[in-house]
């Protein structure tokens, strides 16, 4: 076997990773799977893309690039704009579609439908806006140097892995010594205790929104650096992103960044082992696996 | 206590229920003095749990008002009435389990200005030396009585002037209910006011200034608590033999 699999799936996973804290907090502190979380993931690369773009023409420097990376400052400064506007782009769809169903108290199931809308309504928005054409941030060619290990990684990919280590890493803090983080968790346990202890519940859903939608926009971002970017690319993600949230454990910050770990691990291998055309399996496979055998997670409690 | 006490807390005509079309609360007139120790008993279904929540903010009002002091509070979401100093008490589920001791008091002090957050905690711990001597311990772990504590710890936080408590005795053991009722007799004395829902209706009567008996949704009866002991009105009452006609007892 191929050790190079190894960094291809680490690579993999902290994008899924990423994408997988978002589900694991909506699925735990709004009670519903949100089917539409990949269309923020590609939404996020498309805003990134179009800032990017702009910033670029604006001024040609930005475009120049940093260091060993292959891109310039516009694309870092376009991440930034982009996080804000997937953000805002993840309330504006719960102040127009779910904040309105969980006032009438409307049951799971329609939440979960009224995601798959709006999946199916971001994703053929995007491919009307930019067509169903991949699209690069850069199209430079970068060599991959050796890292110790019989491994390769290019400039990128290393910053990338760094960023997903950093941003768990505190988002993680976040939850466990912040005020807010305090409220985020209480408010996974017990919505009704939480509003009578003084938290504004409402307020942590809209922290929940803008912190699910900012990392998979990064998520996103990362995958069109390293990959393309296509309006695909998050219904592609979507079972990875599942996988993930339930094999780490719904609510779990670091269980769903070691499972998107391990679910990219397994995606590597199995192009390995038994073939390209069954990678798309591997996710599915684990989901599967861990509902009949575990199904809280690795670091979630049961029921 | 004294009738020259002023209302702290009042509901006038209040019908409220989970359902627009079915009421639990009928039409309720209930009013509790500054530094009041009031229980509302009655039978199982008499809507006391659903009057202390609507009071909360946790079950719709379909008409009448909520008033908190003179403030009307009937259209304020529950999280603002904690800041107003209404603290509650619900009857399970009433503490953070996966949260530590001190991050389920952290959360309660949290609309506290931040210099006074560390100070108001240790306070409680002093109060609660059970709490203060493992303030880490994951809350799920504590006992029935502990979480329970742990629960009136949290509401008084934020140092309320009204505090309301659903049941704080169910499941717990005889020994247990004694301790817990004696520790809210001794926060009522330091001036807060406090409303119990109870069955327990002797331990209750033994430490509440003032009973009042729900029934259909409705104020059956209600008077000094120490004369209804012996009233056989009450186990009338539980046992459905008179109807929601209000009586004041004298």
């Amino acid at each position: 076997m191929n050790p190079q699999a190894l960094m291809d799936g680490l690579i993999t996973g902290s994008m899924i990773g990423l994408g997988a804290i978002g589900v694991t907090l909506t699925y735990s502190i709004l009670r519903f799977a949100n089917f539409a979380h990949g269309e923020f993931v590609a939404w996020g690369a498309y805003f990134a893309l179009a800032v990017s773009g702009a910033l670029g023409y604006l001024s040609g420097s930005l475009l120049t690039p940093i260091g060993p990376f292959s891109f310039g400052w516009s694309l870092p400064i376009a991440a930034v704009i982009a996080v804000a506007l997937t953000a805002g782009l993840a309330l504006l769809v719960d102040a127009v579609l779910f904040g309105p169903l969980r006032e009438r108290r409307s049951a799971v199931i329609i939440l979960v439908m009224a995601s798959f809308g709006a999946a199916l309504t971001l994703r053929n928005l995007l491919e009307f806006i930019f067509t169903s054409q991949p699209a690069y941030f850069t199209k430079a060619l970068q060599i991959a140097f050796p890292i110790g290990g019989g491994l390769r990684a290019t400039p990128d990919q290393l910053l990338t892995l760094g960023v997903a280590a950093v941003l768990v890493a505190s988002v993680h803090l976040l939850l466990t010594r912040t005020a807010i983080g305090r409220s985020m968790r209480a408010v996974s346990e017990n919505q009704q205790l939480s509003g009578v202890v003084g938290i504004d519940v409402r307020k942590v859903i809209r922290t929940v929104w803008v912190l699910g939608a900012g990392l998979a926009c990064i998520a996103g971002v990362m995958a069109g650096l390293l990959v393309q970017i296509r309006p695909q690319m998050g219904l592609d993600l979507l079972l990875p992103l599942f996988a993930a949230a339930i094999l780490g454990g719904i609510g779990s910050v670091p269980g769903a960044m070691i499972a998107g770990l391990i679910v990219g691990l397994a995606e590597a291998l199995a192009v390995q082992l038994i073939g390209a055309e069954w990678r798309s399996a591997i996710a599915f496979v684990i989901l599967v696996v861990i509902l009949l055998l575990r199904p809280q997670g690795l670091f979630g409690r049961p029921e | 206590m004294t009738d020259a006490a002023q209302p702290v807390l009042s509901t006038q005509s209040l019908v409220a229920g989970y359902e627009r079309d079915l009421p639990i609360v009928r039409g309720v007139d209930f009013t509790v003095r500054e530094g009041e120790f009031v229980v509302l008993l009655g039978p199982n279904g008499a809507g006391k749990s659903t009057l202390v929540k609507t009071i909360a903010g946790l079950v719709p009002v379909h008409s009448g008002t909520v008033l908190l002091g003179a403030a009307d509070i009937t259209a304020m979401p529950s999280h603002e009435r904690i800041r107003h100093g209404l603290a509650f008490v619900p009857q399970t589920e009433n503490i953070f389990a996966t949260l530590t001791i001190h991050e389920n008091l952290q959360i309660a002090a949290n609309i506290l200005p931040k210099e006074r957050r560390n100070d108001r905690i240790g306070a409680l711990y002093t109060m609660f030396p059970d709490l203060g001597s493992r303030p880490s311990h994951r809350a799920g772990q504590l006992s029935g009585g502990q979480r329970q504590m742990l629960a009136v710890a949290r509401a008084l936080v934020v140092e309320p002037s009204v505090l309301i408590l659903d049941e704080p005795s169910a499941g717990l053991s005889p020994k247990i209910v004694s301790e817990v009722f004696d520790r809210l007799a001794a926060i009522n004395e330091t001036g807060v006011t406090t409303v119990l829902v109870e069955q327990n209706v002797k331990a209750a009567l033994a430490v509440a200034d003032r009973a009042v008996i729900l029934v259909e949704g409705l104020i059956a009866h209600e008077g000094v608590a120490s004369r209804l002991a012996d009233d056989p009105i009450v186990a009338e009452l539980y046992l459905g033999a008179r109807h929601a006609n209000k009586s004041v007892a004298t």
